[in-house]
């Protein structure tokens, strides 16, 4: 077993072995993550009892949790594989920190469209403001700068090369930065939040309210993943296209 | 040890003749950072009640700004005339060689903006008594700058056009040094005391000290690839 996954470790260093094998995976990922999301966002909109509160506005849940969890797991995925393209210069790494962080701002620009959006009428601070300085819309706002740091760092390096090992390099470095941030941004509005700020009370969500909520989610998951797929295969044709292997490819299909 | 120690000293003593052989490069940060602040009054009126308030949030997003506009400069002239390749060549540990660039590039700029800063915080109108927690908080604040900061300059060292590029990318993790710093101003003008501010700010700069040279010293490697 531990032989399998060493062995799979060092396939994984070759983007045409991963070109090969997840030819049929982007169909079946994207089919799954939609009818997940279209299952879940059809149980939660129709048939989820309404909040004792917060009436049926609280139905955005649907889409802005799950945005904001991916939001947040994407800049982990780009850490992560920025630490290792950095550690052992795997190409495919590469290339998930190039495709992932296009694929985090649309997420984090959902998850703060929402959030807003779902704030207005509900937050007693808000009241009929569109934008608060609260402590999450504040580090959402915080990650989506960081993406873009990471996104112009790679578009102004010409070399591929230079540019992956830069954006991880920046990845990593935001990664350890998170959680200061976040918790900085926290302590600030303990300073500067008027007292009368509160959150409209968050009851206990019972069953109802929240599978729907696991079923969106994991919808959302499973489409990114599809997502990520076709990007990274097309990301792989792009980089490898001097190398035989495409051109052979692209003979069969032209041919 | 004593030879890397020794490194250390050489660079630092060079790179701190270099930066007094240019007194006019010199002045630019704080030149920048006192034109800066004067535009807040001109831009919200020179009721002092309106910049009493306003001043901590002033004084310290433009010690940023004017860090990240030097530091540009931390790696680059080493870097057209070549010496730089040499430093990464020839220094070990590098990572050491870092922090001597970085502590010579704060003596020259983020220590003379903390001299600076009570000043124009007077122009400011803040408070005497919140001039002291000023001073110490830009003391710990601006060395955490410097060296997240070099990270930046090393990953950018290599294009021509880095400097917005440099604001871009290490502002963000600029944020937490921000809220803290004017934070601890603000406390102490609102009557409490900053004491916790300023032992985040220390723990900040022992935290960068120990990690941002190493991140930096990777950057440098990677920034001269381009």
């Amino acid at each position: 077993m531990k032989q399998r996954l060493k062995e799979l470790w060092h396939q994984l260093g070759s983007p045409r072995w991963f070109y090969q094998i997840s030819g049929r995976w982007p169909v079946w990922l994207l089919a799954l993550g939609l009818i997940l999301i279209a299952a879940g966002w059809v149980w939660g909109l129709a048939y989820a009892p309404p909040d004792y509160q917060q009436g049926n506005s609280f139905r955005i849940m649907y889409v802005h949790v799950p945005a904001s969890m991916l939001a947040q797991s994407c800049y982990i995925l780009l850490g992560v594989a920025g630490a290792v393209l950095l550690i052992w210069r795997m190409k495919l790494a590469d290339m998930v920190v190039a495709v992932a962080a296009p694929i985090g701002v649309g997420f984090v620009a959902l998850s703060l469209v929402t959030g807003v959006l779902w704030g207005k009428p509900t937050w007693l601070q808000a009241s009929d403001r569109w934008w608060v300085w609260d402590a999450r819309t504040t580090s959402m706002l915080v990650l989506l700068f960081l993406y873009f740091g990471i996104i112009a760092l790679r578009q102004a390096i010409a070399r591929p090369e230079s540019a992956g090992r830069a954006c991880a390099v920046l990845a990593v470095v935001g990664l350890i930065n998170i959680p200061i941030i976040k918790y900085s941004v926290d302590w600030w509005l303990t300073l500067h939040q008027p007292a009368s700020f509160t959150l409209t009370e968050k009851p206990a969500m019972p069953a109802e309210m929240w599978l729907p909520l696991l079923v969106s989610a994991l919808g959302f998951y499973v489409f990114f993943a599809g997502a990520m797929t076709v990007a990274l295969r097309t990301e792989i044709l792009r980089r490898e296209q001097r190398t035989q292997w495409v051109r052979d490819l692209a003979g069969v299909l032209t041919r | 040890m004593t030879g890397a120690l020794d490194q250390f000293g050489g660079q630092l003593r060079r790179d701190l003749l270099v930066a007094f052989r240019s007194p006019g490069e010199l002045m630019n940060p704080l030149m920048f950072y006192l034109m800066a602040v004067a535009l807040f009054p001109l831009g919200l009126g020179p009721a002092p009640d309106t910049l009493r308030e306003v001043a901590p949030g002033i004084l310290w997003s433009l010690a940023l700004l004017s860090t990240l506009l030097s530091l540009d400069g931390l790696f680059r002239r080493d870097f057209e005339d070549g010496t730089l390749e040499l430093f990464v060549l020839k220094v070990e540990p590098l990572f050491l060689g870092v922090v001597a660039k970085v502590v010579a590039h704060w003596l020259v700029t983020g220590l003379p903006l903390t001299l600076l800063a009570p000043v124009v915080g007077l122009m400011l109108f803040v408070p005497g008594d919140a001039i002291g927690v000023l001073i110490a908080s830009l003391l710990l604040g601006t060395p955490v700058l410097s060296l997240i900061g070099a990270i930046g300059a090393g990953l950018t060292v290599g294009l021509r056009r880095g400097g917005l590029l440099l604001t871009l990318i290490i502002l963000p993790l600029y944020v937490p040094v921000l809220i803290l710093g004017a934070g601890a101003i603000t406390a102490v003008m609102d009557g409490v005391e900053a004491h916790g501010q300023l032992l985040w700010l220390a723990a900040m700069l022992a935290a960068a000290l120990t990690l941002a040279p190493f991140g930096a010293a990777l950057a440098l490697r990677v920034g001269m690839e381009q």
